[in-house]
């Protein structure tokens, strides 16, 4: 694994990441998550999970980024009208990073480099969904298809 | 020098904090969408540094879970994006702030 792409991708997610929470204007904010999750799918392909990174780029920067565009484009009259910056919300989110990062650098077992693993097929990850993991999958379709429809009743138009 | 499971797991922390700072900061309900996107992702990187790092098994969990945790929260994406709109056309803002009717 390229120690430089990996400190690259790390500085492109996170500065994106952090672009997407404080920037004023919402568009500019969709965009810059847009580009966070375009880190996060190379960071997969880093790590040797391709399907995973694929799939994210198709779902996260093809559909979820485009949802959102739309949903600011059609709640657009309500102008920014952002408090000033919140102090709290700040403080909160600090403290957590800290607790997390000194409870892994505490963590001695996780300081491990990777070893060599056999690449990750497609087939590998179908056969596992078709055989063990097929009740999730199941489950998944339907819970799919719940919020599909749900989302079209939330937003459907009430007749008068 | 290669980067450990440690470096991975540590920018998962900073991704993570950024979403709470998103979810926790900002008054627009489509940032703490954003906030809460952000989150699951970095949830979903920790999956995927894991199984990399891990012993590896015959079926490859962390992979699976994570695409599991993807279309989960694709669902939750919709759905929340969908009540969005639905909050707007009722109140004609999206500021969670001024969402309180139901305040004692």
């Amino acid at each position: 694994m390229n120690s430089a792409a990996f400190v690259l991708i790390s500085i492109l997610m996170l500065g994106a990441a952090l672009a997407a929470a404080t920037l004023r204007k919402l568009m500019h904010a969709a965009l810059c998550f847009a580009l966070t999750f375009a880190g996060l799918a190379m960071f997969f392909l880093l790590l040797g999970a391709e399907f995973v990174g694929l799939a994210l780029v198709f779902i996260y920067i093809g559909a979820v980024a485009v949802l959102i565009v739309f949903t600011i484009l059609l709640t657009r009259r309500d102008a920014v009208k952002e408090r000033r910056f919140s102090w709290v919300g700040a403080v909160i989110a600090v403290a957590a990073f800290g607790t997390l990062a000194w409870s892994i650098l505490r963590t001695e077992s996780v300081s491990v480099v990777a070893h060599r693993v056999p690449p990750l097929t497609v087939g590998r990850i179908g056969e596992a969904l078709m055989t063990g993991y097929v009740w999730p999958l199941q489950c998944t379709g339907v819970l799919l298809t719940a919020a599909l429809i749900g989302a079209l009743v939330l937003v459907m138009e009430e007749k008068q | 020098m290669t980067p450990t499971l440690q470096s991975f797991l540590i920018v998962s922390a900073a991704l993570f904090s950024i979403g709470l700072l998103a979810a926790l900061s900002r008054r627009h309900a489509i940032f703490v969408l954003i906030g809460i996107e952000l989150m699951l992702a970095a949830a979903n990187l920790n999956f995927i540094a894991f199984w990399r790092f891990g012993p590896q098994q015959e079926a490859p969990v962390g992979v699976l879970i994570a695409l599991f945790s993807i279309a989960i929260s694709a669902a939750e994406a919709a759905v929340g994006l969908a009540l969005v709109i639905a909050v707007y056309r009722h109140y004609r803002t999206t500021n969670v702030d001024q969402l309180d009717q139901l305040k004692g």
